[in-house]
């Protein structure tokens, strides 16, 4: 399979600050890559490199290029919205809008004009809340605030949210470090289920967790990619003394 | 010890009603109800009538929240949202000095270039679009309601604004990502961070409402001062603060000070009343899917 993001030689810089150093990797079609390594190492910096959402920090500058498709992302004539649409985000925290569960799925929709009429737009919700495996808990309550689900419910409704705008690609912050092990539990096996469809980049500070649901596991450590290796191959032999030391529990 | 300085606030407040009550009895005893709706204001005869000044009051502040919240809301959004830091926060400053201006600054500036600049440019060209509304009929003098109703606004706009812009910044920025990260405009984002700063914002037009109703020095000043109830917002008006403010110096008679202290007890009451009511009318639209804490 081809690959769908290729990043080469990224740096970037919090005002004059550099937070990553000459990242070059690429991430597979419909495969799951985990981002892993102690905190403040800049996967979450480097994960929201591939959706231009850094931009939003008045000081952070980015050199390299992230290529999407084919397409470089920071190229002059990149339309950011659209890039955005197309590689969906589910953050640390669920953060559902302050809005019907029904309204939060239909935001993404309604904003992008991808239904053609009212009834589009329920069937699109629909199977939005079904692929993220909480249709059937929700169903009899859309028109309920998205803050009286639990925990786990508000983090699948922001990934319904993020998969009804149809996007290629899925990016995940840490998307069950607030949640119970049920609650993660469901998240995991939706990211794996999710694979047939996305291609998924996934930070996590659980390694287990990486080695349950990725495909391919990439060791950041101060800024720098360590090592870049199929999950199991990080797992049993990693290349690098480093990466054995971090996932043997030897520091971090 | 804290419910004793919780009780102060309730034990002050029934202070004043009753000292309030007791000061006015004689005039309460003498109109009853019709105090409330007598229109007649004339000492001399002694006969009293609250209903041109609590029309004043209310229709100033009215007129004042129509102008000040969108401008304050628009402010409020610029600053947050799309002025660059080196331009948001001197800018910021700027909103909070204008609130704390004396309001008798405001009153002189509103009768020295507001009020010429209202009949010279503004109500002549309100008469020549919307002359057949009984509302823009009448003299352009430059001094009455209208004139009282914008040096409110003026006055109410940056504290609307300097609260509003507290509240939009509360607002997480987990909010803005997730509507960034759909592929939201700006502009669509900024409707996201409104609707969590919904409630916020209501509170902050409360607070400006409660200031125009009892702001005294400056009405006085530019509203002309005649106890009548026009539909013309170019006819002069009057409020209740005002003619507190105006006549209890040379107040002669125990009526006419005992009718002069039921207007306090009445402004008090509309205070009351004009904010219980905008609380409810937000309640009653408030978003309800906020989170509740």
């Amino acid at each position: 399979m081809g690959n769908k993001i290729e990043v080469s030689n990224l740096n970037f810089y919090y005002g004059k600050a550099q937070a990553l150093y000459d990242i070059s990797l690429a991430v597979p079609e419909r495969e799951v890559v985990a981002f892993i390594g102690p905190s403040g190492c800049g996967k979450s910096t480097f994960l929201r490199t591939l959706n231009r959402m850094n931009d939003t920090i008045p000081s952070a500058r980015v050199d390299g290029t992230v290529t999407i498709d084919g397409r470089n992302i920071y190229a002059p004539d990149t339309d950011v919205v659209s890039l955005r649409r197309r590689v969906g985000m589910v953050f640390q925290k669920s953060n559902p809008f302050p809005k019907s569960i029904f309204e939060n799925v239909a935001y993404g929709i309604r904003i992008n004009r991808i239904h053609q009429n009212k009834a589009d737009l329920a069937e699109r919700v629909e199977k939005a809340l079904r692929d993220a495996a909480l249709w059937d808990e929700v169903k009899d309550r859309l028109n309920e605030s998205a803050y009286g689900i639990s925990g786990g419910q508000q983090q699948r409704l922001c990934i319904a949210r993020a998969l009804a705008v149809q996007p290629d690609i899925i990016l995940m912050d840490e998307p069950a470090s607030a949640l119970d092990p049920i609650a993660t539990q469901k998240i995991e096996e939706l990211v794996v289920e999710l694979k047939n469809n996305y291609s998924i980049v996934i930070v996590t500070h659980n390694m287990q967790q990486a080695a349950r649901v990725s495909d391919k596991t990439a060791f950041f450590m101060l800024g720098k990619l360590i090592e870049y290796n199929s999950t199991q191959k990080m797992f049993t032999s990693p290349d690098e003394k480093l990466t054995e030391d971090y996932i043997t529990g030897r520091f971090g | 010890m804290l419910y004793i300085c919780a009780g102060s606030v309730l034990a002050i407040t029934l202070t004043m009603v009753v000292a309030m009550t007791q000061s006015s009895w004689l005039s309460i005893k003498e109109f009853g109800l019709g105090f409330l709706v007598g229109q007649v204001w004339d000492p001399v005869k002694g006969e009293f009538g609250a209903l041109p000044f609590i029309w004043g009051t209310i229709a100033s502040s009215v007129l004042a929240l129509i102008i000040a919240v969108p401008l304050s809301v628009a402010v409020a959004i610029f600053l947050v949202e799309q002025a660059p830091r080196s331009l948001a926060r001197p800018l910021g400053f700027l909103v909070e000095l204008l609130a704390a201006i004396p309001s008798v600054v405001y009153g002189l500036w509103a009768i020295f270039v507001l009020a010429p600049l209202l009949r010279i440019y503004v109500q002549p060209f309100l008469q020549s679009l919307f002359g057949w509304l009984p509302l823009f009929q009448g003299t352009a003098t430059g001094i009455g309601l209208l004139t009282g109703g914008v040096v409110l606004a003026i006055m109410i706009t940056p504290i609307i604004t300097a609260v509003t812009r507290d509240v939009l910044e509360a607002v997480p920025v987990t909010q803005r990502e997730a509507s960034l990260a759909l592929g939201a405009t700006r502009w669509e984002t900024t409707k996201i961070v409104l609707s969590n700063a919904s409630s916020g914002i209501a509170g902050a037009v409360i607070l400006g409402l409660g200031r125009a109703i009892g702001e005294t020095m400056a009405v006085t000043m530019v509203i002309g001062n005649r106890p009548q109830i026009s539909a013309s917002l170019f006819d002069p008006a009057y409020s209740i603060a005002s003619v507190i403010a105006n006549e209890f110096t040379e107040a002669t008679g125990d009526l006419y000070i005992s009718a002069l202290t039921e207007m306090g007890l009445i402004l008090f009451i509309v205070t009351f009343v004009v904010t219980g009511l905008a609380k409810l009318l937000i309640m009653s639209v408030a978003n309800r899917n906020l989170p509740q804490n």
